[in-house]
């Protein structure tokens, strides 16, 4: 897949543009609770929901127990998530991809590999993923490995006590720096939100890892105790909006952990269209950080097609 | 139906689509009474009869046929009430709340059908209907079938007023008539219920459901129709209580119709409710605000938000951000799930705020309107917001009860609370800041019934809702709401005649035993004032003997008194501790004069000495219990829902008039003037007609008591000449009458002018030296709840 969206170059750190920004946290929750329950999508609409949501998936391994093997077989689902018949059934001109393959730095090789021959990218994760509690030129190291591996997008953690200790300079120049690493490919920001805890350090962590040139901003690892969640991705999508205002440069959003149902897929597309627009529907600006979301969207595109209600035996695991 | 696009068409849209809800058991339900509805009365519905047409808003469709009430038909629900009544109330409370328990349950098994039938009756989305409209009135329900199995712990001594009047608008039909039932039902009354006229289904479906949960006959009754059966129920003898949610010009008929005739009465009214956001506020937060405040059920709310104030400095930001939302809200047919606003209530309405924005816009303010796909037919009006509007414009002042705002700006949190409070309503504000201390400095000034900060809109049934000033009186929801459908048993004392008019002709004999001449003048702001007329008249004694002479106040005295009462608002933000140490001392400089009080009260009203001597006494022991009250008299805190502190505060009217009894001219006066100044009330006071001296001989006691000036004013003269000067006026925020029945009668009737809160009592009922003289229900009375909701959480 190649990104019709220009790359962010960031800014210099410029804390006014975050530092005055209130951010209530009851009435992001209020905001939230009522995206879903303001908008549905119902019968071909749903399914081409669902559709675009595959296209979106960063579909991820991230477990210590990962083999080559494993990544290969989550490969194979990746270049074909959905099971023929259903394809067919929509009435699809060709098989539906997903967004990217997210995988550790050891496993892009095996990815790549196991990708060969479609456009479907290998991201790794980066800078000593989940903590980030590594000396800073070991972090870049380890971008620089993914990226000679193939990787072509990078989902790099920040520094956590940055933020907590408002640390800006010392976040804007990291995020920087790893950009700088990253190179030709895209650097994805994980903010780990859970780990910041209030709505305004993440819009301000967010605000500051655009400046410093992030093509994608992220929620979480899916390690940290709380991941995605439609407040924290609200304001995230309200910091993007906002940083675009100011540069003109769209920066993606990634969120990630937690999210497993395609009902979840329904409800952060909702956001995204309401918050940022259309625009922001597609795979080069938003993507889904799940594993097992995919295979509950091929459960519910098989409902659409056949009308009855599908076993998850029935189609390739992931 | 057009054609649905193919998913790979959509995928390049990625369009919403249709979403309607289903609404196929509603139309069985609608074509099994194709013949009509009748009302409901004494447990079963009458036959259909003068029938009228109720329609689809959003398609113009018929949907039913409903009756149209007549007189004779509110007699018969009136008299099936009253049948019912008394073994209702004879019910434990237990077994009550069995039954409004059974009701919450039988709407909650009922709730797709009736929200679909609401959406569909009265034009608003599916989306609320669904998840506010009926959630919220099942609550209602639910909390209700607890006050009664709690009641006799509560509200102990306290009865059912019997037979209720209930009177509901059409923007939340359901949830109106829960508000209006449940806590009547709960409290032991039975009730007539007249739905309005555009809306009348969910409350025939809730007739049935009452059927269903074997409620017994004639506790509920719903007469449906227009505003005839209304006006017929207010006017109803047999009703004991009316309780009315509407118009503040049908609430003004109201008022005036019940004037004199014992009924309680409480009103929801209209509303202009501020909308308020600081610098410092979320910004997003607020825009997001906006929607839930006045594109919340196409902004038929009276509380709604729609006078949007923004501080200078965020405004642009603001208003940018605000037409930017604009353009993602979805406006369409009401059962659509994915729609924010769907159609206005009827044609008339439309046409309403069609012609009110266009008069608005005529005197110069300026519409922005959201570009919204309007379907065609239907009455459908787009979310809207107009600017450049001049305070004096009409869409400044007049509530449009339709989805259309003005927004303006303002410079410092003193002039938002100043514009704010311009207006004659006083429903609701809405206040954004993070800052805790201005939110919560700005709730306390401004004059509203109902705060919320950093949200709107928000509602529960533990939380107390009503308005201030032109927005009515009464509160519904938690126990300020219960309080209301409850009241002391009848008094048991014999009216009292009437006192003779005041003489002002010269009797030409001196005072017994007079020494220097003593001058009662009148008293505002702190001193004594000649009266505006230059005339005085005769204060005697039960023969006919001078006792002295008293100022004869007239209307600009009143004015001059009500003037001096405003200045002294001081008085209301001192601590209530500050207030009870004047009140203390106050009680102790009446003491130090105990025997000149006693034999002034001899003199002017023939008691025996051992009696004169007791009501002083009694009077310096209320002072004290009232000065005890003035940091007692707590307020409440409210479990409403999760992540919110709702306070209630009870809070001073403001400037009140007192119109004192003749009899137990001094403890009287204490009884009635000291429950409102200990709760921060300044009074505009008429004391006893033919004995005010004891009341003008408190002047000099006031003023070696620290009582700041103007806190009391006392003007002397024809009480009930000087009562109605005092029910007229537009700048008194309540009043208190004890007096005759024709006075009660007048000073009701006038008060409608600003809707004041009024307490009439024929004089004499009420024994004053007794517990019926003293006690909480007086603070109660004093004071009104403001409910502040304050969501918390970083």
């Amino acid at each position: 897949m190649t990104s019709n969206a220009p790359r962010n170059p960031g800014t210099p750190l410029a804390p006014d543009w975050f530092e005055g920004v209130a951010v209530n946290r009851t009435a992001a929750q209020r905001r939230a609770a009522s995206l879903t329950t303001r908008r549905t999508v119902k019968r071909a609409y749903q399914a081409a929901w669902l559709l675009n949501a595959i296209r979106c998936i960063d579909l991820t391994t991230l477990a210590g127990d990962d083999t080559p093997d494993r990544v290969a077989r989550l490969c194979a689902k990746a270049r074909r998530p959905l099971a023929d018949r259903i394809v067919d059934g929509l009435g699809l001109p060709a098989m539906p991809q997903v967004g990217a393959v997210c995988v550790y730095p050891t496993m892009v090789t095996s990815a790549v590999k196991a990708l060969s021959g479609t456009d479907i990218p290998v991201a790794s994760v980066a800078t000593g993923f989940p903590a980030g509690l590594m000396p800073l030129d070991l972090r870049l190291a380890e971008i620089r490995y993914a990226v000679d591996q193939g990787a072509q997008e990078i989902d790099i953690v920040i520094t956590r006590a940055h933020v907590l200790a408002r640390d800006w300079a010392a976040l804007h120049d990291e995020v920087a720096a790893m950009r700088e690493a990253c190179g030709a490919a895209h650097l994805k920001a994980i903010l780990a939100t859970g780990e910041l805890q209030t709505l305004r350090k993440v819009y301000a962590a967010s605000m500051v890892a655009m400046q410093a040139g992030a093509d994608f901003i992220k929620t979480s690892t899916g390690k940290e105790g709380v991941n995605a969640t439609l407040p924290v991705s609200l304001i995230m999508t309200r910091a993007i909006r906002d940083y675009m205002a100011r540069t003109g440069h769209a920066v993606g959003f990634k969120p990630a952990g937690g999210m497993r149902s395609a009902k979840d897929a329904i409800a952060w597309q909702i956001l995204m269209k309401e918050e940022l627009g259309n625009r922001w529907l597609a795979p080069d600006l938003f993507r889904l950080g799940a594993s097992s979301m995919l295979g509950d969207i091929e459960r519910q595109l098989e409902h659409h097609v056949t009308g009855r209600y599908a076993a998850a035996h029935r189609h390739a695991l992931a | 139906m057009p054609d649905t696009p193919s998913i790979t068409e959509i995928m390049t849209t990625m369009d919403y689509g249709p979403a309607p809800e289903a609404s196929d058991t509603v139309q069985a339900w609608l074509e099994a009474h194709a013949d009509g509805f009748g009302h409901f009365i004494g447990g079963a519905f009458t036959a259909p009869a003068d029938r009228f047409e109720v329609q689809n808003p959003a398609t113009g469709a018929a949907l039913a046929l409903v009756s149209q009430g007549s007189e004779a038909d509110i007699a018969a629900a009136v008299k099936a009430a009253r049948k019912a009544q008394g073994a209702w109330a004879a019910l434990s409370g237990n077994a009550r709340a069995q039954h409004l328990y059974a009701l919450a349950r039988h709407l909650q098994k009922r709730e797709r059908f009736l929200a679909v039938l609401e959406s569909m009756d009265n034009g608003k989305p599916i989306r609320e209907s669904r998840d506010i409209d009926v959630p919220l009135a099942v609550r209602h329900f639910y909390h209700h079938a607890g006050w009664a199995a709690v009641l006799a712990d509560e509200f102990p001594g306290q009865v059912p007023h019997g037979v209720c009047g209930q009177i509901i608008p059409w923007n939340f039909p359901l949830l109106m008539l829960a508000w209006k039932i449940a806590p009547a039902l709960a409290a032991g009354n039975t009730v007539v219920l007249k739905p309005a006229e555009y809306t009348p289904l969910t409350a025939l479906a809730f007739a049935q459901v009452c059927m269903e949960a074997g409620l017994p006959p004639g506790v509920v009754n719903i007469v449906t129709g227009d505003g005839a059966p209304g006006a017929a129920l207010v006017a109803a003898e047999g009703v004991d209580k009316i309780a009315f949610t509407g118009s503040t010009g049908v609430g003004r008929e109201i008022r005036r119709a019940t004037a004199g005739t014992g009924k309680a009465l409480t009103l929801e009214l209209g509303g202009k409710s501020p909308f308020i956001v600081f610098a410092d506020a979320d910004i997003d937060a607020a825009v997001e605000g906006v929607v839930d405040a006045i594109w919340f059920n196409q902004g038929e709310v009276c509380c709604s938000g729609s006078r949007i104030l923004v501080q200078e400095g965020v405004a642009q930001a603001f208003t940018d951000r605000l037409h930017r939302r604009m353009e993602t809200l979805r406006q369409g047919d009401p059962l659509d799930k994915s729609v924010d606003m769907g159609a206005i209530v009827h044609p008339v309405q439309l046409a309403r705020i069609r012609d009110l924005v266009a008069e608005g816009q005529a005197q110069g303010a300026t519409l922005h309107q959201a570009a919204v796909a309007l379907p065609e037919g239907g009455c459908f009006f787009p979310p809207s917001i107009l600017t450049d509007v001049a305070p004096a414009n009409v869409v400044a002042q007049a509530e449009i009860f339709g989805p259309v705002a003005t927004l303006g700006t303002f410079r410092t949190p003193e002039e938002a609370v100043a514009l704010a409070n311009n207006t004659a309503y006083g429903l609701a504000a809405s206040v954004w800041s993070e800052n805790v201390n201005l939110c919560l400095d700005v709730a306390a000034q401004v004059r509203a019934g109902v705060v919320w900060i950093n949200a709107t809109n928000l509602f529960d049934a533990g939380a107390p809702f009503g308005g201030m000033r032109e927005s009515g009186f009464g509160r519904e929801g938690g126990r300020a709401g219960m309080g209301a459908y409850l009241r002391a048993p009848a008094r048991k004392g014999r009216a009292a005649s009437a006192p003779p008019a005041p003489q002002a002709i010269p009797l030409g004999a001196a005072p017994a035993g007079a020494g220097i001449d003593r001058t009662a003048k009148l008293y505002f702001g702190g001193a004594q004032k000649r009266p505006d007329g230059g005339a005085s008249y005769n204060v005697t004694d039960p023969r006919g003997r001078s006792v002295g002479l008293a100022g004869l106040g007239n209307r600009k005295d009143i004015r001059n008194a009500v003037e001096a009462a405003h200045k002294a608002s001081g008085w209301a933000k001192v601590s209530g501790h500050q207030r009870a140490q004047v009140l203390y001392y106050l009680a102790e400089n009446l003491s130090a004069r105990a025997p000149e009080f006693a034999e002034r009260l001899r003199a002017m009203t023939g008691v025996r000495a051992a009696a004169a001597q007791a009501e002083v006494e009694a009077s310096i022991a209320r002072i004290f219990w009232y000065a005890a009250q003035a940091d007692k008299f707590d307020h409440a805190v409210h479990p409403t829902v999760s992540g919110h502190v709702t306070l209630a505060m009870n809070e001073p009217f403001g400037v009140m008039g007192i119109a004192c009894p003749v009899a137990a001219p001094l403890l009287g006066f204490v009884s009635l003037v000291l429950p409102a100044i200990a709760m921060g009330n300044r009074v505009v006071v008429l004391p006893s007609q033919s004995h005010p001296l004891a009341a003008t001989d408190l002047y000099q006691v006031f003023d070696t008591s620290d009582l700041p000036g103007g806190v009391v004013n006392i003007v002397t003269g024809e009480r009930d000449a000087l009562a109605r000067v005092l029910a007229d006026h537009d700048d008194v925020g309540a009043l208190w009458y004890i007096g005759g029945a024709d006075g009660v009668r007048a000073v009701e009737h006038a008060s409608a002018g600003n809707l004041k809160v009024t307490w009439c009592e024929v004089e004499g009922l009420r024994d004053w030296s007794g517990a019926e003289g003293q006690g909480r229900a007086f603070l109660h009375r004093a004071t009104q709840v403001k409910t502040i909701w304050v969501p918390y959480g970083e």
